[in-house]
């Protein structure tokens, strides 16, 4: 499979909680071991930005969605479980 | 808002628990004054039992009603299609939407489209809940139906642990939340929600019997709050939900001295001469045919005539046939009806369960304020309910209107004998006057009679009165009592015939006697008059013998004296002579 895409990726936290901080790491984590240069992250705090929950369909918090490619995919958690993350945003393991 | 509650009630108000009015009709008033202010209520039932019009009602009535901002988090169907299921019920939610009365946020969770990796919290939920009741400044909450949750997520453990925070954080919040769940298989909940929310629970319910369909409500449970324990029927309908309390007022009402006439001045005249008392109620009980309905219409024109409102609750007829039948016997009931005094409602009574009968009559009464009120007749809801439910709706319905001091009247269809008495719905004991109209056979006619079977607190009359339906309404006619019993009709007026007949005929007997006695009197004056006549003969005759004895003395003296002459010797009056002669001159 060739990724000439690159991955387009919003993780949704509230605050600066120990979970959302292991989000961002695992999320950080993964994109570089699997996704190289090849993706973009956007990390938007809902405590700042509550009215985009309700936009977004937030309900779960940690949320992770890929807008790109295309379908949108959704992924809740801390993504800790890293084969389910790849599972979910559809990436091969390398 | 404790003030909003109903005033009613105050020595059964709760102090120490604030309530905040839920806006339902009646609901309210089971709850003594709403549900627990800044705390979740858990309202469960089956789907289609109304949980989500309850809650739209809440929010609605709230901001209308209490200047209650609301939002409404739905996780089933869509905020447009809520806002046009309201429509119907005139709740215009787009205006309080515009307003920023009222917040929507719908919930999706599709479970296909979300994978899980790792712990999660639904901070997401709370911040969205959170920012809509910034918003809006909301002081109510319907969060309807949570439970969607269970089946959109994987993590049970982590989702019970999060509502419960939810409801602690709804209770910090200080809203007043109601959260719908679905009634599980034996449990309140399909999801144990109780345990979480346990304030206050309220049960919804459906249940078909015999084809009709009746809602009921029932609160399971109040924490720091007395309220009706009761399931209390409860309706949908174009005016929205109304809960009937079965005896709001338990035995508390006024009772009025008032009388009302009952439109038929003969009758009143059995009642001490004025008629029934005021917000009291009537029995009118009769077979087919005796005059039930007329009856009942001289009563609503006599309080229509003293500018009263009414409402003629009509079950078996229509409308425009009741008005057409009065006026043949003088009533124009239409005149009313123009005036806006009378309103009529009818309605079959098959059209829908005993429930329904009663709310429209209790919302009816509540809009309409009569000051009386006729159903007719009452024994047509048999066909919409058991009996046991007919005796319980009508006891609530007395109980309502007496509460509101309204007279009301009911009629009933009594089959099988004239005689019994008792109705089928053992209402009679619930009715402070009892009118039985009889419809007597005999002599090949029938013939309908009055009586008056009870009246409470007044000296009544216990006649049985003949009725006759005449074009100027009814009359009563004393009834003909003699040995064999009350005569009525032809028989009446049979005997009244017999008894005029023989009163001639001791009239003719007495003059009869009397002109004997004339007669007689006349005889014997006759016979004295022939005796005296008889008497007058002898003394004429005596007097005419003596005349003839006179005579012949002198004649024997004459002779004496002519024979002494002859002889030559002196002649000298004898005795006997003078003596006839001095008796003679004696007579008169």
């Amino acid at each position: 499979m060739t990724d000439q895409d690159g991955y387009n990726l919003r993780l949704y936290v509230a605050g600066q909680t120990p979970r959302s901080m292991a989000a961002i790491a695992n999320l950080k984590k993964i994109c570089e071991q699997h996704l190289p240069g090849r993706y973009e992250i956007e990390i938007v705090d809902l405590i700042k930005n509550p009215a985009l929950a309700r936009r977004h369909q937030i309900v779960a918090i940690p949320t992770l969605i890929r807008e790109l490619p295309e379908p949108l995919k959704r992924i809740i958690g801390d993504l800790s479980n890293v084969e389910k993350v790849l599972v979910g945003l559809d990436i091969q393991p390398t | 808002m404790k003030a909003d509650g109903p005033a009613k009630l105050p020595s059964r108000r709760v102090a120490g628990i604030e309530k905040s009015p839920t806006g339902i009709s009646g609901l309210d008033e089971v709850t003594y004054g709403g549900v627990p202010k800044g705390r979740p209520t858990l309202l469960c039932g089956a789907a289609g039992c109304g949980k989500t019009l309850f809650g739209l009602t809440f929010l609605y009535k709230g901001a209308v009603e209490f200047h209650e901002p609301g939002v409404f988090i739905t996780f089933e169907e869509q905020p447009e299609d809520l806002v046009k299921n309201v429509g119907s019920l005139n709740y215009d939610l787009e205006a309080l939407i515009a307003e920023n009365k009222l917040a929507f946020d719908h919930v999706r969770v599709e479970p296909t489209q979300i994978a899980e990796s790792g712990d999660y919290d639904l901070d997401g939920l709370f911040i969205r809940l959170g920012h809509a009741i910034d918003t809006v400044g909301a002081k109510r909450v319907v969060i309807d139906t949570i439970e969607t949750l269970f089946s959109g997520l994987q993590n049970q453990a982590m989702l019970r642990a999060e509502l419960r925070r939810l409801f602690e954080w709804l209770k910090e919040k200080g809203v007043t939340a109601i959260i719908t769940a679905e009634r599980g298989d034996g449990t309140l909940t399909r999801y144990g929600l109780e345990e979480y929310v346990a304030d206050c629970v309220i049960v919804l319910d459906n249940r078909v019997q015999d084809q009709l369909s009746t809602r009921r409500l029932r609160v399971i449970k109040y924490r720091g709050s007395a309220h009706g324990t009761n399931e209390y029927p409860f309706i949908i309908d174009e005016q929205g939900i109304t809960v009937m309390p079965i005896t709001s007022s338990g035995l508390t009402h006024q009772a009025s001295a008032e009388r009302v006439s009952s439109g038929i001045p003969d009758l009143d005249a059995m009642l001490e001469g004025k008629g029934y008392f005021k917000g009291s109620s009537i029995l009118v009980s009769g077979m087919a045919g005796s005059g039930k309905s007329t009856v009942a219409a001289h009563f609503i024109n006599s309080a229509c005539a003293s500018g009263e409102r009414c409402i003629y609750f009509a079950m078996e007829e229509s409308p425009q046939q009741i008005m057409r039948n009065m006026r043949s016997i003088g009533i124009d009931l239409k005149k009313w009806v123009d005036e806006g005094l009378l309103n009529f409602k009818a309605r079959r009574p098959n059209l829908y369960g005993l429930e329904t009968h009663l709310a429209g009559m209790h919302r009816d009464v509540a809009e309409f304020q009569p000051a009386a009120v006729v159903v007719d007749p009452m024994s047509a809801l048999m066909g919409a309910g058991m009996a046991n439910d007919v005796h319980s709706m009508i006891l609530r319905l007395v109980d309502f209107l007496k509460e509101r001091a309204v007279t009301a009247l009911f009629t009933n269809l009594n089959t099988g004998s004239a005689e019994s008495a008792a109705t089928a719905m053992q209402v009679s004991s619930l009715m402070d006057t009892w009118l039985l109209l009889y419809n007597r056979e005999g002599n090949g006619e029938h013939n309908r009679q009055i009586y008056l079977l009870k009246s409470r607190g007044m000296a009544h009359s216990n006649q049985i009165r003949e009725f006759i339906l005449s074009p100027n309404g009814i009359k009563l006619r004393e009834a003909y009592v003699g040995p064999a019993g009350v005569l009525t009709g032809s028989a009446r007026l049979a005997q009244e015939a017999r008894d005029k007949a023989e009163a001639l005929t001791r009239e003719q007997e007495m003059q009869r006697r009397s002109r004997n006695l004339e007669r007689k009197r006349r005889e014997i004056s006759a016979q004295i008059e022939v005796l005296q006549a008889q008497l007058a003969r002898e003394v004429d005759e005596d007097a005419l013998l003596n005349r003839e004895d006179v005579v012949r003395e002198d004649q024997l003296a004459t002779d004496r004296a002519a024979i002494a002459k002859s002889r030559h010797v002196a002649a000298t009056p004898g005795p006997k002579a003078a003596t006839t002669q001095k008796s003679r001159l004696e007579k008169p």
